[in-house]
């Protein structure tokens, strides 16, 4: 693959696209890179496609930025990285930017409170959608660690605040550690 | 120093969001709403919805939000590239590793152990917007007498359209919002 300035256009004009058009989040923007870069420019391949994937929901951080950076880094080194991570922000930077303006104008207004008002009851039950459905699968595992952190760590950031960062670093502890024991069990049985 | 707080807020945002989509919802409602009071419990609401009805990830949606609301265009690039850098450098650590070892069993236990973690932490914050919208936000009371009916009717269609026919929230948004202008501008 020739790496000229078309091709960094390219690079760029599709990161840029798709991130201004999927609404949704990370989840639904991977199958659309998968379809134009796999499918539409044969840039990658079908398996590295889904070990990227793979890569991208374990990293912290947004799913849709972090698919970016691994498919410019593969396609063009770190040069590649920065061209679709410009590409990727920068639409949600242009909007929310204006949506900001805005906001701080029309806060005044009635209208756009009373809409947002009723929007809130409206994401507050999306949100609770979104939990109700993964506790849901938690508990399909039917295994006692898993929802004891659930209530331990729910008890611990809803009515004591305890910092959701402690929370995270804890539950990673009590998670490597079954890793490892778990590994240690199965050479063990051996 | 605004920027660097800004910076150093967001990268802990980047840092420890792990299981994408809602998982940074309740770090940026603890960097932004709880350690830094940019923005009322109410605005980090409105931040949530306009997330949830135009492109783009939150966390990418809130910096750049609280980042103009601060301290200008400047202070929404410096919040965004916080927001970015922990994953740049997670994200191409974990590459390397996965094409020398061809294995990421660890990262995926790990992971997994999260994942009942965030779960309850996505619920935490989801708990404290429905408290707000069930209260209007304007004060702490959580007394029955100010319960905004009309929020809690609307919060229980919502949530019955979204389970039993896997509505599309945009739309179950849009008509709360319809709905709520049409009912609080005819009572109050």
């Amino acid at each position: 693959m020739e790496k000229n300035i078309k091709f960094y256009l390219k690079l760029f004009s599709s990161t840029f696209s798709l991130s201004a058009f999927t609404f949704g989040g990370g989840f639904v923007i991977i199958p659309l890179m998968r379809k134009k870069f796999v499918e539409q420019y044969h840039w990658i391949e079908e398996k590295e496609m889904l070990d990227l994937t793979a890569i991208a929901q374990s990293s912290p951080g947004a799913i849709a930025v972090n698919a970016a950076i691994l498919i410019g880094y593969r396609l063009a080194g770190i040069f590649g990285a920065v061209i679709t991570i410009i590409g990727t922000v920068l639409p949600p930077f242009i909007t929310l930017s204006i949506i900001s303006l805005a906001y701080t104008a029309f806060q005044e207004s009635l209208i756009v409170n009373y809409v947002l008002r009723g929007m809130q009851a409206g994401v507050a039950a999306v949100i609770i959608d979104v939990v109700i459905s993964m506790a849901i699968e938690l508990f399909k595992e039917k295994k006692i660690i898993p929802v004891a952190v659930m209530t331990g760590v729910f008890i611990a950031a809803f009515f004591f605040n305890v910092s959701v960062i402690l929370l995270i670093l804890i539950s990673g502890i009590i998670g490597a550690a079954e890793v490892f024991l778990n590994q240690h069990k199965r050479e063990g049985g051996k | 120093m605004i920027y660097l707080k800004l910076f150093w807020s967001f990268f802990q945002v980047g840092l420890f969001s792990i299981g994408g989509g809602y998982a940074a919802m309740p770090l940026i409602q603890n960097q932004v709403v709880d350690i830094n009071h940019w923005l009322t419990m109410n605005e980090f609401a409105d931040v949530i919805t306009i997330s949830q009805m135009t492109p783009g990830p939150i966390a990418i949606n809130s910096s750049t939000f609280v980042g103009i609301r601060v301290a200008g265009i400047p202070g929404a690039i410096i919040a965004t590239i916080g927001c970015v850098i922990p994953s740049c450098i997670i994200v191409l650590f974990l590459a390397f590793i996965y094409y020398k070892y061809r294995n990421l069993s660890v990262v995926k236990g790990v992971l997994n152990g999260l994942r009942p973690a965030v779960t309850a932490m996505i619920a935490s914050a989801g708990f404290s917007l429905v408290i707000l919208a069930f209260w209007n936000g304007s004060s702490i009371s959580t007394k029955l007498a100010d319960l905004d009916v009309t929020a809690v009717i609307l919060f229980a269609i919502s949530l019955v359209i979204l389970r039993k026919w896997k509505a599309n929230p945009i739309y179950v948004m849009i008509g709360a919002g319809i709905i709520g202008l049409a009912v609080y501008s005819f009572i109050v």
